[in-house]
């Protein structure tokens, strides 16, 4: 999933401060699975903002909604008649889901509340890891189902730099190398030789290296 | 400010501190009448949002009574709670609040003294900070909500 986190309090109140009527809109999608812009952290995020307002001795009018998906064209459409009484739209979506609002009411201030962080999973209740950089050329099959492109801090495909000590990341021991990772795995399973296999220099192109992505299936487009 | 008579949220489980609070009226121990509880089959099930729309409707200070650490009937409602409690602290600074008008509180259902003691001191701490904020603003313009 896409992960992110709520904004300090202070930069999200800066960016409605001249607004009186604000719709505040989470989503139903990543967001809500990482706690970040779903229903309740929206109701939340809506309290704080009025108790600010009411410290300063002023209301705050807020709309609270949360859409199935905000990257979707068809859900934000849904926001056609409350967004017409809101001064500025704050959203609670990744950075996909702001842009798409933004992009369908060109008219209306739209203002991020979360910082979009990464592609991850949930390792436990409330903590979740990088898994996935999107690299459009996936190298799991080969590296024992786990990811050097995006667990490996340099990113290496060939095997473990000299940072590597005990088994760690040099950037902290926090961080697990993903080399050490990927070759107990490969032992576990018996695929040793698998590591042997020299991975050629990749073509970042896909990764992003040739600018901005899009995926156009021919047999969905209308 | 003299005669400010703070309005306290408690919400408390009904396997502790309500079972206190019972205990202390047993015993005839006194407590503020500051103090409105709220009865919770565990303090698990109160959520941040329970506690910022009590601040926002006017309550000058909130605390959660749960079992004593280990001691819950759920497991682990009382951690929940507690961090619960945490992040709605963390807001109320974040927005300029005092983050102690917020408090969770740990005791078991023999604490009755416990109980009534919490009351007080809790009553005191909320005297010292003074009314909720809101409550000036919506005096004069929403007079429903308060």
């Amino acid at each position: 999933m896409i992960t992110a986190e709520q904004k300090p309090m202070q930069e999200i109140i800066k960016y409605i401060e001249p607004y009186d009527k604000i719709l505040l809109i989470g989503c139903n999608e990543c967001v809500t699975v990482c706690a970040a812009g779903g229903r309740k952290e929206v109701g939340l995020l809506a309290s704080a903002l009025k108790l600010d307002r009411l410290k300063h001795g002023k209301t705050l009018d807020i709309k609270e909604i949360t859409l199935e998906r905000q990257c979707d064209p068809e859900y934000v459409e849904e926001l056609v008649t409350a967004i017409d009484d809101a001064d500025a739209v704050l959203s609670m979506a990744c950075g996909c889901g702001v842009q798409t609002v933004a992009a369908r009411y060109n008219n209306k201030h739209v203002y991020p509340a979360v910082n979009t962080k990464f592609m991850g999973a949930s390792l436990s209740q409330g903590v979740w890891a990088e898994r996935c950089q999107g690299c459009g050329d996936c190298m799991l099959g080969i590296t024992a189902g786990i990811c050097p492109v995006s667990r490996c801090s340099k990113s290496l495909l060939n095997g473990p730099c000299g940072g590597t000590s005990n088994g760690q990341c040099e950037i902290g021991p926090d961080t697990d190398c993903a080399w050490r990772l990927i070759w107990e795995r490969l032992k576990a399973l018996g695929l040793e030789e698998r590591y042997e296999e020299l991975v050629e220099a990749r073509d970042w192109r896909p990764a992003g290296g040739a600018g901005p992505r899009k995926i156009i299936r021919e047999d969905l487009a209308l | 400010m003299e005669n400010f008579e703070p309005e306290i949220v408690a919400f408390c489980c009904h396997y502790c501190a309500y079972t206190a609070a019972d205990m202390a009226g047993s015993k005839r121990i006194s407590y503020p009448s500051n103090v409105k509880i709220i009865r919770v089959p565990c303090t698990g099930k109160v959520d941040a949002i329970h506690i910022m729309k009590a601040l926002e409707k006017g309550a000058d200070g909130v605390y959660v009574a749960g079992c004593l650490e280990g001691d819950c009937h759920f497991k682990n409602g009382n951690t929940r709670a507690s961090n619960r409690v945490a992040r709605v602290q963390k807001f109320l600074e974040e927005i300029g609040w005092e983050k102690e008008r917020v408090e969770m509180i740990n005791m078991s259902a023999g604490m009755g003294e416990k109980f009534a003691r919490t009351a007080h001191e809790f009553t005191e701490k909320i005297k010292e900070l003074g009314p909720n904020p809101v409550k000036q603003v919506k005096k004069t313009e929403i007079p429903a909500l308060v």
